[in-house]
């Protein structure tokens, strides 16, 4: 699925250079979940960037099912977002304009799907995170964890291969975090899904069954047999 | 989805989209107010010029008289008749002179005029001045003095005494007009308000047009007479001058008034009246009098509208250079502030965007929203204004501010003349009061929608252009 090979990302900051990732290499399987650790600014969310196609690598190659994404267009790389990537970010960000249904419907929008399939599709999307009855909802009329099963629906509407979780339940509280946690791992499961999931969160990373820990931009991955 | 959005985002930033639509409705408000304004300059100085010229007339002809000898110009004279002793001393006496001031023509200057290329029309007219005296003149006696009674004879002074006259004068200006001609002349500046004008068989006819003013001041209907030099004329119809001064009070053929002046007025005219084929051949028309007529002095309506000054010529001055930059002013400051703001309301939504790119969502979809935000405030924003405008032009029409314009001073000034432009020019603070009125046109609304489409577009590029450059990944790192 996916083939990370000596993936660098570097920034400048003013005359201050930062070496977000260093010579990474990293291999994903079609239905692996990986768990990704390490501390604020070690580089986890751009590695998810760089899984994502929201951002290139200075150096090296990411490779999505034998496509380098480093080397696609701007407009390719929308394509691969639009239909094979879902992304949970940890502040939900919803458009607080646009109802729970509308908010899942904007995933489908790039795709060319017509308004009437749109609504039925986002449909049945919300009522598989259990939010159902909260169609019309907008946004600051659902809980934290309501607005978090929304972004998680708008992220598999289009029933992508890969799902990225940036910190999904970072904002949560404990019953809200194992109930989303619930939720995706049910998904992952029943969906076969690639999930690739960032998380400061020690619980979750130690039911997860591969562990990357990456710090100043490098990486270790573990695998966890007990999970 | 993009009508659902976008409305719920005009909604959500309610207060920032008011601020861009009021500030787009006041520069296309004030350009509005200040083009009908301008326009309803343009048709008081057209109404002005209008009363002074004559529909259809674009250029007059006239010859200034040459410079006066020395001691000064000749005053003009008119003769009473005496009687001889014993007759009647009750006198009625009919003076018809043309106007001073300017040398009649040869009849053969509007051949010669008409014959210039671009020109559609030109007919000849002569201004005369009729002066009626009656009354009674009572001659004076010889008479001698006469001694005190105890006083010493001596040589007797002789005097003349007792003598006296009793006179009413009644003065009337008289114009003779080409009535085969009648979309061009002094009478085309008049509508026949009663009874009907000259036809091409008037040439030697006892008919007389009266200006309703004149009219209605000497109680004269149609089918009443007016007497110039000795003969009736049969009133044929009255006249109604658009606005303002009309050019004379009686128009007569002007065959018969050349042949009733006193002065042997035969073949002579004092103004030819000209018009061109079209409005843009005025120039060359006027450049080729000039040159091929000689001693001839042209006058357009652009050079009677430079010697109008009063009230209407600073509302004008106002409205066309002030009016204009500000207007053009306040549109720009509206466009940048629209433009600034919807600049500002992209950047408030980085995550938005940056998370709707991270969906799939392309550059031009984002772009496309921003500018239908956009370009919405500006329609909205246009349809206020145009509310404005027409507000701003009706109070202005219902104000309806009098404007006054004078026209001409003593000097006369090139274009003088027997005729209307003589008459406009030769008196000193003559004046044409108009009331203003702002009519707003159907061009000035489609220039309001397009100001308003524009500052839209002009906005939503500010703002297109903000989110276009927008990186998804940096959008969401600066979230983090």
């Amino acid at each position: 699925m996916y083939r990370l090979s000596g993936v660098s990302k570097r920034y400048r900051r003013g005359k201050q250079t930062i070496d977000a990732l260093d010579g990474i290499d990293l291999t994903i399987d079609q239905g692996d979940k990986l768990v990704v650790q390490g501390p604020t600014g070690g580089g986890k969310s751009t590695l998810l960037q760089m899984l994502g196609g929201l951002d290139k690598p200075t150096a090296g190659s990411v490779e999505l099912d034998g496509t380098d994404l480093a080397k696609l267009s701007e407009a390719r790389l929308t394509k691969v977002r639009a239909s094979t990537i879902g992304f949970v970010f940890q502040s939900w960000n919803l458009i607080p304009t646009l109802n729970a249904r509308e908010n899942v419907e904007a995933a489908l929008v790039p795709l060319g799907v017509r308004a009437k399939e749109r609504r039925r599709r986002a449909a049945g999307a919300l009522e598989s995170v259990g939010l159902g009855e909260r169609l019309t909802h907008l946004p600051s009329e659902l809980s934290g964890g309501q607005q978090q099963r929304v972004a998680i629906a708008r992220a598999i509407v289009k029933e992508p291969k890969v799902l990225l979780a940036d910190e999904p339940t970072g904002n949560l509280d404990e019953d809200m975090r194992d109930e989303i946690m619930a939720v995706l791992e049910s998904l992952w499961r029943e969906r076969g899904l690639t999930f690739v999931m960032v998380t400061h969160d020690s619980s979750i990373a130690r039911k997860a069954p591969r562990l990357a820990v990456i710090r100043k931009g490098h990486i270790k991955v573990s695998e966890n047999t007990r999970a | 989805m993009f009508f659902t959005y976008l409305r719920r985002e005009l909604r959500r930033r309610r207060k920032a989209a008011v601020v861009v639509a009021l500030g787009l409705a006041l520069g296309i408000g004030l350009v509005i107010t200040v083009a009908s304004v301008s326009t309803g300059m343009r048709d008081a100085q057209d109404e002005v010029l209008h009363s002074l010229y004559g529909v259809g007339t674009d250029l007059t002809v006239t010859k200034e008289k040459a410079e006066a000898e020395e001691g000064g110009a000749k005053p003009q004279r008119f003769s009473i008749g005496g009687g001889a002793d014993g007759e009647d001393t009750k006198r009625t006496d009919d003076n018809l002179m043309p106007l001073g001031g300017f040398e009649n023509l040869d009849d053969s200057v509007v051949d010669q005029v008409r014959q210039q290329d671009g020109v559609a029309a030109a007919v000849g007219a002569l201004a005369l001045t009729d002066m009626q005296f009656k009354g009674e003149f009572k001659p004076g006696e010889i008479k001698q003095d006469q001694p005190e009674p105890g006083e010493k004879p001596k040589e007797r002074r002789m005097f003349v005494g007792g003598g006296g006259a009793d006179v009413d004068v009644d003065s009337f200006t008289v114009t003779g007009v080409d009535v085969t001609e009648s979309g061009v002349g002094p009478l085309s500046s008049s509508k026949i308000s009663g009874g009907s004008g000259f036809t091409a068989s008037d040439t030697n006819a006892l008919k007389a047009v009266v200006d309703s003013a004149y009219a209605k001041d000497k109680d004269l209907q149609v089918g009443d007479t007016v007497t110039i030099k000795g003969k009736k004329f049969e009133v044929s119809g009255i006249a109604t001058a658009d606005t303002g001064a009309s050019v004379s009070n009686v128009y007569i053929p002007l065959k018969r008034a050349q042949d009733l002046a006193d002065v042997d007025m035969k073949g002579k005219v004092s103004t030819v009246y000209v018009k061109a084929d079209s409005s843009d051949d005025i120039g060359a028309v006027k450049s080729a009098i000039d040159k091929n007529v000689d001693g001839a002095t042209v006058t357009s309506s652009a050079d009677l509208a430079e010697q109008v000054s009063g009230n209407l010529s600073t509302a004008s001055d106002l409205a066309n250079n002030i009016g204009k930059w500000l207007s053009i002013a306040v549109l720009i400051a509206a466009f940048l502030v629209a433009g600034l703001l919807t600049m500002s309301a992209v950047s408030r939504r980085v995550r938005e965007f940056g998370t709707l790119k991270a969906v799939g969502w392309r550059s031009g979809r984002v772009v496309r929203q921003v500018m239908g935000e956009a370009f919405v405030n500006g329609i909205i924003g246009g349809a206020l204004g145009i509310a404005l405008g027409v507000g701003g032009a009706w109070l202005v029409s219902t104000v309806a501010p009098t404007l006054t314009a004078t026209t001409g001073g003593e000097q006369g000034g090139p274009g003088g003349g027997p005729g209307p432009i003589g008459k406009a020019l030769r008196s000193a603070n003559e004046s044409v009061e108009i009331a203003l009125h702002a009519p707003v046109t159907l061009d000035v609304i489609v220039l309001a929608v397009v100001l308003a489409a524009a500052g839209g577009i002009i906005a939503g590029c500010f703002g297109g252009w903000r989110a276009a450059r927008l990186r998804p990944a940096d959008a969401l790192r600066r979230v983090e």
